[in-house]
């Protein structure tokens, strides 16, 4: 009887190591494909930037250097290994994305170029989508960290090596906001 | 209640209202058998089952290609500026919500109205009216798609579809009954046992649609405050929301092009109809939509969160 007990027992746990294990790795699996979403934009807003700042640079002669630090920026986000550094890079990039947006409002010229609106319509989702993208990567990560971390599937993540995630720590709001500042000017 | 709550809930209801509507089904056949045949063979019963059980197959994986087809939606291309909007803003909150992008629709209809249909956030669309697209801007429209998400993620739209597709057929059912009723009695004589079971199928078939037109419209009040709140989870923009479903009002024409059979599944209302906007027992009790003010306001406590956060 108390040998059943006890391989009750032990089957019990094994169980639940099992149910565990599967659930980190299923977590990790999420935070991977979250980070490929990041990724998938940010592509796409490097390659829209360039296209963007050429259809504007023949209306905006007095912004060569906004236009300039635009595509350094850009540039220099692309160059970017770390989480942490990209996160940087990110918000500095969005920073003068936003000032660019800003002093668009004072050519009316480009409202009237639709593929100008189209372009800038793209960009304006884009960030959006990084930012969206961010936010559903830092909610996954976060349950992730907590699952690794709390007792008793802490145990489980130490036995086979289970790596925090990153999270991305930059003022999110702000960065959001970014593209929307069309006021003060 | 939680995401995962939300949906084992609706994942369940759906599950019981199926069987709910088998077993009124069954007792409609049943009910004719004995009519026509004094319940010497079983004959309507299966026939009654099988048309339940193949309306709740097709429900299930047509529905969402019925109610489209009825509101006369066409897919969107992206070939204009607003619908380009459309399929943008509808991808940045599937990427919030991480759900697959939804297929997008347009109703050609002038007043402002949305909703979605599907089975599953693999298999779900989401259709808007042209006018709609007309009048909100990208903020506001990017909130009635985050709240059209919303009932995607948590498999309303599969409870709110089956609602649809099967109060079609419990109408069809109940009125099939009157009629057999009508001549069967006719034809019948009333002995004691059978005086009963006849009323009681009488009652079934009165009070079958009126139960499944209440089930529709407790199914979708609750869920509009919870999806109204995920709109606000996924823009962190709850006024945007509020602004779009104060425009959506303002609209005094119904929407025309949505049957009324669909009611329940749109932001707002179709047929503007007043009960919505008062409190109380009956409109409580019949109203598809909670009254707007109602939801502004708890919108409006939401932003007030973000902000204070």
């Amino acid at each position: 009887m108390a040998l059943w007990i006890v391989l009750a027992a032990v089957a019990l746990v094994v169980l639940w190591g099992i149910w565990a294990y599967n659930r980190l790795v299923s977590l990790r699996n999420q935070v991977a494909n979250g980070w490929r979403q990041i990724d998938v934009q940010l592509k796409r807003r490097y390659d829209l930037i360039p296209n963007l700042v050429n259809a504007v640079r023949g209306y905006m002669k007095y912004e060569q250097e906004t236009l300039e630090r635009v595509i350094q920026a850009r540039n220099q986000a692309v160059a970017a290994r770390s989480v942490g550094e990209a996160a940087q890079r990110e918000a500095e990039l969005a920073g003068v994305l936003g000032r660019l947006f800003a002093l668009m409002e004072n050519y009316p010229e480009l409202k009237a170029n639709q593929n100008v609106l189209q372009l800038q319509e793209e960009l304006t989702s884009t960030e959006n989508k990084i930012a969206f993208a961010r936010q559903f990567y830092n909610d996954v990560a976060t349950k992730y960290n907590i699952a690794r971390e709390t007792f008793p599937s802490n145990l489980i993540a130490k036995l086979f090596g289970f790596q925090a995630a990153e999270l991305f720590a930059v003022a999110d709001e702000r960065e959001r906001e970014a593209p929307q500042v069309s006021l003060g000017w | 209640m939680n995401i995962w709550e939300q949906q084992a809930r609706n994942r369940r209801n759906t599950v019981l209202l199926v069987l709910l509507f088998l077993v009124m089904a069954a007792a409609v056949g049943y009910g004719a058998d004995y009519l026509f045949f004094d319940g010497q063979a079983l004959l309507l019963t299966p026939v009654a089952a099988a048309i339940a059980i193949v309306q709740a197959l097709v429900g299930y994986f047509t529905g969402d290609k019925i109610a489209l087809a009825l509101s006369r939606a066409y897919p969107v291309t992206g070939r204009t500026f607003a619908e380009r909007q459309l399929i943008n803003v509808t991808e940045e909150m599937a990427i919030a919500a991480g759900i697959p992008m939804p297929k997008l629709y347009i109703v050609p209809d002038p007043d402002p109205n949305a909703f979605a249909t599907g089975r599953s956030p693999r298999h779900a669309s989401v259709a808007v009216t042209e006018g709609l697209l007309q009048r909100l801007t990208r903020d506001e429209l990017q909130a009635v798609v985050a709240h059209e998400i919303g009932h995607i993620r948590n498999y309303d739209i599969r409870l709110m579809t089956m609602v649809a597709i099967l109060l079609g057929t419990v109408l069809v059912l109940s009125d099939f009954v009157r009629r057999a009723l009508f001549y069967g009695v006719n034809r019948r004589r009333r002995d004691e046992g059978g005086a009963v079971l006849l009323v009681l199928w009488l009652v079934l078939a009165i009070l079958a649609p009126i139960a499944a037109y209440l089930i529709a419209m407790a199914v979708s009040r609750q869920r509009e405050y919870y999806a109204d709140a995920t709109s606000a989870e996924l823009t962190r923009n709850p006024e945007a929301l509020i602004r779009a479903l104060q425009k959506i009002a303002a609209a005094v024409a119904p929407t025309t092009t949505i049957p009324q059979s669909l009611a329940h599944m749109c932001i707002e209302d179709p047929r503007g109809r007043a009960i919505n906007e008062r409190t109380g027992f009956w409109s409580e009790l019949f109203a598809t939509h909670p009254p707007l003010h109602k939801r502004i306001e708890a919108l409006r406590k939401m932003a007030y969160l973000t902000v204070a956060s």
